[in-house]
């Protein structure tokens, strides 16, 4: 990548012996819009933290713009718009009272800013509740503020930790299509820090996966799901009333079809491990053989599976350490997403 | 957020055209501002002001009804100035104005301070604020200096309303001298209350929760207005040998060490400097001997001699805030910013 904006070499942070960020290469380009995924406690935050100068790394370096954000934190920062995970606002202020502040401290001339600060409250819906009381705003509102907060000042580059975070399904779907959009218009970098998998897989360009410090991989999800699942991108599962016996003859000449790779027998359902989509033939054998299909379902690799594929290793390392976050880390990434 | 790029777009454009012709504010100006309209808001300091200058009326009610017995008497050498005989007398029940501040002022600073800096960081307001083109020590300077200046606001115009009232009531001309010790006691009130304004800046750095913060600066307070000077006595008691029994030498040289002591609490170097400051026939702060005190005409000293006299005093106190921010600064600028 030619001139990259974000470039961070060998960022190395400790907390005390912990490793919590291990030795990171990272290379976003411009207009780029970047997705760091990860579990609580990757070190995701740890990483935004010494991208701003917020916090020192332990070794490496991290520039943004071509400026050492642990030497030039100032620097950085004109050009930098960071929302943290949880914004907070002075109570005591409203909304406007709050935006019109922190367009004070960018030295935005003070004719400018009443009619700026309006416009961005406009611009990210809060147009009728800016004369509210920042207490009273609710999480998502907030949410929106912050954004407004980064908006105002123009940034080049606008950091995102956990953007998503409080505001409801269809507000988180406008937040990121407007991000996208923003981010297309004004070539605007971004990087995006989330658990939430599918709304990362909804708006950006590449992703890095991000596990106790390290960036397991990155790329784009179709690079990704190919790396990490071969050719066997189609899997299909098909379901039947009476049960299967493995040693069923006709299987056989299915095995035989160039495009199926494995084939699963268990009691019910079969599953086809195939390099392109030949659920027709499929069907079309199975009721030929005279057999009852009750459904098919087509398993689409996202980023769901990726994530899990990469965190099966993870997990079980975590279960023998006898952490207790690994009974939720899979409980809650195992939703597998099926389609019809 | 309809067809946002658009807009956002004119936004962007109109900006530029603006930019180099307007003057701006720096950044530590927009948040001493903030600070300050905050602090004169907040309640806490509503109260504090309250409680000051109920104090501040109540002592000027009573020297102003005992004036005239004061300025009468011949015997005491600083008699003829009357504006200082309005901050220093009393009639035995309610203590003097400086005495209160004495025990106010450290209230006034905690009060101004304890939750400078960890109530932003528990509100993630912190974390906002430096993601901003702004630099760390003015974040910290602006908390010091906007307190400050309330705290300076508010002295001055005490004394100034004192004076005012003291003109309007007995009608005598002031004397410039006065005038210059006056200004000097509400400068030295103003160090004092610095003092444990940086000291609780310090704590609030230090700890997390502004609760253990403001225990541990009261704490503190405590400690230096009731038990050190108790600890001290006791503790030179037990080691060194018996007062009555030591050589008068000697007994010049212990008292030497109780007063340098003593002075380490903050409220005995100011109500040192200010007895100074306000009772110009002071002559010394220590102990002294009869030859040194032989032929003196008890007279009142002039500006000049006073402020010779409480310099260390002084020094003492701008030491103190100087450790107390410079430990702020350390603890501070390196540290990560997280909520």
């Amino acid at each position: 990548m030619e001139n990259p904006i974000i470039e961070l070499n060998g960022l190395t942070k400790f907390y005390g012996s912990v490793k919590a960020v291990d030795d990171l290469n990272l290379k976003i380009g411009k207009g780029e819009i970047f997705g760091l995924l990860g579990p609580n406690g990757a070190g995701k935050t740890t990483t935004i933290l010494m991208m701003l100068g917020l916090t020192d790394p332990s070794a490496g370096t991290a520039l943004i713009c071509g400026v050492n954000a642990t030497t030039h934190p100032i620097d950085v920062k004109r050009s930098v718009g960071y929302m943290p995970d949880s914004v907070g606002f002075y109570d005591n202020m409203t909304a406007l009272e709050n935006l019109m502040y922190i367009a004070r401290l960018n030295a935005i001339p003070e004719e400018e800013i009443k009619i700026r600060s309006r416009e961005t409250m406009e611009l990210v819906g809060l147009a009728g509740e800016m004369d509210k009381k920042a207490s009273a705003y609710s999480r998502g509102m907030k949410q929106r503020l912050g954004l407004a907060s980064v908006l105002i000042r123009k940034p080049e580059v606008i950091i995102l930790d956990e953007p998503t975070l409080g505001i409801d399904p269809s507000g988180v779907k406008e937040f990121l299509s407007f991000i996208r959009h923003l981010s297309r218009e004004q070539k605007l970098t971004v990087l995006l820090s989330s658990h939430h998998l599918h709304q990362v897989q909804q708006v950006c360009d590449r992703v890095g996966i991000f596990v106790e410090g390290k960036m397991l991989v990155e790329g784009t999800i179709e690079t990704l799901s190919r790396n990490l699942f071969g050719e066997e991108s189609f899997t299909v599962v098909i379901t039947v009333r009476d049960s299967l016996n493995k040693s069923w003859a006709p299987m056989k000449e299915l095995e035989q079809l160039a495009a199926i790779r494995k084939i699963n027998v268990s009691e019910k359902s079969v599953e086809f491990s195939c390099t392109e989509d030949v659920t027709p033939d499929i069907v079309r054998f199975f009721v030929g053989n005279g057999l009852n299909v009750m459904g098919v379902h087509k398993k689409e690799f996202g980023l769901d599976e990726i994530y899990e594929q990469y965190f099966e290793n993870n997990l079980k390392k975590n279960i023998s350490d006898g952490k207790s976050g690994g009974f939720f880390q899979k409980s809650f990434f195992k939703r597998s997403r099926t389609q019809e | 957020m309809e067809n946002p790029a658009v807009s956002f777009k004119s936004l962007f454009s109109k900006e530029v055209e603006h930019r180099s012709s307007q003057r701006t504010a720096s950044p530590f100006a927009v948040m001493v501002n903030k600070e300050v309209a905050d602090h004169v808001r907040s309640w806490r300091f509503i109260i504090m002001v309250g409680l000051i200058v109920l104090t501040f009326l109540g002592a000027m009610y009573v020297s102003l009804s005992n004036i005239s017995v004061a300025v009468g008497n011949l015997n005491d050498p600083d008699h003829l100035f009357v504006y200082l005989k309005l901050l220093t007398t009393t009639n035995g029940t309610v203590p003097s104005f400086y005495v209160f501040v004495s025990f106010l002022g450290p209230l006034l600073g905690i009060a101004l301070g304890f939750d400078a800096v960890n109530a932003e960081q528990n509100n993630g307001t912190l974390t906002l604020l430096l993601a901003q083109p702004v630099y760390r020590d003015n974040f910290l300077l602006a908390k010091f200096m906007s307190a400050l200046i309330v705290i300076s606001v508010l002295f001055l115009s005490l004394c100034l309303l004192m004076i005012g009232a003291g003109l309007i009531i007995t009608g005598v001309r002031m004397e410039p001298v006065e005038l210059f010790r006056i200004l000097g006691f509400a400068v030295l009130s103003i160090l004092y209350v610095g003092f444990w304004l940086s000291l609780s800046i310090c704590l609030s750095v230090v700890f997390k929760h502004a609760a253990t913060s403001a225990i541990t600066a009261i704490g503190i307070w405590l400690f230096f207005t009731v038990f050190y000077s108790l600890l001290i006595n006791i503790i030179l008691a037990a080691v060194l040998p018996d007062k009555n029994l030591l050589q008068p030498d000697d007994l010049v040289a212990y008292n030497n060490l109780l007063m340098n002591l003593l002075s380490i609490a903050p409220a005995q170097l100011y109500t040192d400097a200010t007895t100074t400051m306000l009772m110009p026939s002071i002559r010394s702060l220590g102990p002294m001997t009869m030859e040194q005190m032989a032929a003196a005409i008890p007279s009142p000293l002039p500006l000049r001699e006073s402020f010779m006299i409480v310099w260390p005093q002084v020094s003492g106190l701008i030491a103190a805030i100087t450790v107390c921010f410079a430990s702020t600064y350390y603890l501070f600028m390196r540290r990560e910013i997280r909520t």
